[in-house]
């Protein structure tokens, strides 16, 4: 957090402290020195340059969301044999604009039994904290980008491990309340099953994580990319013996975001689309874009902890691209094929597995999950110990 | 900065506070009490407690409030009475809140090398920083209360068990 000095005349030209992350670091020794330099930015600057960051990744998000809706009726209608979206634009490429602007013209009913404050509030809790999670996400190297401006995060935070968990604890009331305010039998059984669901699997979720953060030594994403950059075999995946932790936050991560198999808040075949059943237009739209930037969130933050991030697959071994903007894009584009690589296995498994029935989610969520994971920790923490 | 972030959360704590005693339906207190823990947790932030707004927004935001809702909504509470409370509550009660803050302020106050803008100015105190104090100078204390916590876990789960524990092994 940078240090500011109180409000006064000539704000705009007070130097600020940010820190610096520098990325000349021996390698895989444990005893590691930190080294955080600090650079000089005038508060204009640092203002200027966050909401540009701010804007960009927005839109990119948003246009993503909308892709991925398309992605996957493309993707599950190849998988059951059919075309999918085929007959708006190119191989129906504009089939979401044209989604969009039916959400966005259809009548917004608000039914008369719902307790309004809360009704209103929940999609905009759900929207809010799908979009703010992806603020702490590193895209790609910290320091690169003109006067001391990190190009790649809007915010590099030390705990931002804990700022994604923590704002994904918050946005289980979006669900929660959605079904509440509703104030019909469906959604309100919706509701409690997410509420029930994300707390389960919260637990489950945090514990997979700790494997990571004990390698690394550090919650800054940037810092636990930094330990896996020497290629794949220093992935945590693999050179980290993660994969039992990578299950683990694969399955809790799919449960978090309410997708199949874990969809139960909003199994359309028994509660008639569950928490959001009495939402209409752009209210039960907002529910969607969260659920889809939250499945981005989850890719990110999956390739950043598991896969090295924006790092390549064959580390030094390759030779690193000598022009500017090859140096600061190449990482951009590995990290884009890793998300997608995890949107399509969100895809793949929405298309091939049946959803689970309530009691086998909470025992599999409490009685393998939960433990497997504490195994998983103690597991790591002999091998850092005694390797 | 520091100041506009603590006035402008401090109020909030306080609003949300305020509206958790006057709302008289459960949900709404419950909201407010979730922005309480909020923006108690930016003011954690403001000392430097980096770890500690992090768990705040986690266990108590997140967790604690999700209990909480969960359980209003499933027992579907509906609207409270307001009553006027006892006469005597209101004619010793205020008095006695003001003498227990006057008595703990006091005590902060004139404690040594407290001053009221303590921690302010200062840096972050990182996890690691933190984590090597609980783990090696503080360990038997937070082993003791884990322990602790851990009864009161069994607790619950003796009181939760419908059969009183007389189930048979194997059934």
């Amino acid at each position: 957090m940078p240090r500011v000095p109180l409000l006064g005349p000539g704000i705009g030209l007070t130097k600020i402290w940010v820190p610096q992350v520098s990325l000349l670091r021996p390698g895989n020794d444990p005893n590691r020195i930190y080294q955080t330099r600090l650079k000089q930015v005038t508060i204009v600057d640092f203002f200027l340059w966050s909401l540009l960051k701010v804007v960009v990744v927005t839109v990119i998000l948003l246009l993503a969301v909308s892709y991925t809706v398309l992605l996957e009726r493309k993707v599950v209608g190849r998988i059951q044999n059919r075309w999918g979206p085929s007959r708006v634009g190119p191989f129906g490429l504009l089939q979401t604009l044209v989604d969009g602007a039916k959400l966005f013209f259809k009548e917004d009913l608000t039914p008369t039994a719902v307790y309004k404050p809360v009704y209103l509030l929940a999609p905009i809790i759900s929207l809010a904290c799908s979009l703010i999670s992806i603020a702490v996400v590193p895209f790609g190297a910290p320091g690169v980008g003109p006067q001391g401006v990190n190009l790649f995060d809007i915010s590099n935070v030390n705990i931002g491990l804990l700022v994604i968990l923590g704002v994904t604890s918050i946005s289980v009331y979006g669900i929660a309340l959605a079904g509440w305010s509703s104030n019909n039998k469906y959604s309100l059984l919706g509701g409690l099953r997410s509420s029930a669901q994300m707390i389960s699997y919260e637990l489950a979720l945090g514990l997979s994580l700790v494997g990571v953060v004990l390698r690394a030594g550090s919650l800054n994403l940037s810092d636990i990319v930094d330990v896996q950059s020497h290629g794949i075999l220093s992935w945590n995946l693999f050179g980290g013996f993660q994969f039992v932790a990578f299950f683990i936050y694969l399955c809790a991560a799919y449960a978090e975001t309410n997708r199949s198999p874990f969809d139960l808040p909003e199994a359309e075949s028994e509660l008639t689309g569950g928490y959001n059943t009495e939402y209409s237009s752009m209210k039960f739209a907002m529910f969607f874009m969260a659920e889809y930037g939250n499945m981005i969130t989850v890719g990110c933050v999956a390739s950043l902890l598991f896969l090295g991030g924006w790092t390549s697959p064959f580390g030094p071994a390759a030779p690193s691209p000598t022009h500017t903007w090859a140096h600061a894009l190449v990482p951009l584009i590995w990290f884009a094929v890793k998300v997608f690589f995890f949107l399509f296995l969100y895809i793949w498994v929405r298309g091939t597995l049946p959803r689970f029935r309530y009691d086998q989610l909470m025992n599999f969520g409490w009685r393998v999950l939960l433990p497997l994971a504490i195994l998983n920790i103690i597991g790591t923490s002999l091998w850092l110990a005694y390797r | 900065m520091h100041l506009i972030l603590f006035i402008l959360f401090a109020g909030c704590c306080l609003a949300g506070a305020v509206n958790l005693l006057l709302q008289t339906h459960p949900i709404n207190s419950a909201l407010s009490l979730i922005v309480v823990m909020s923006s108690l947790a930016v003011l954690y932030l403001l000392l430097g407690a980096e770890f500690l707004a992090a768990a705040q927004m986690i266990v108590y935001a997140g967790a604690v409030m999700v209990l909480f809702t969960f359980v209003v909504m499933l027992l579907n509470a509906g609207v409270e009475e307001r009553t006027r409370g006892s006469r005597i509550a209101r004619v010793l009660g205020f008095p006695a809140v003001v003498a227990i803050l006057a008595v703990i302020a006091t005590v902060i106050l004139s404690a040594q090398g407290l001053t009221p803008d303590a921690g302010v100015q200062q840096g972050i105190t990182s996890t690691a920083d933190l984590s090597r104090v609980l783990f090696s100078d503080l360990l038997l204390p937070f082993e003791v209360t884990s322990v602790l916590i851990l009864v009161a876990v069994l607790g619950a789960v003796a009181l939760a068990r419908k059969d009183n524990g007389e189930r048979v092994p194997g059934k």
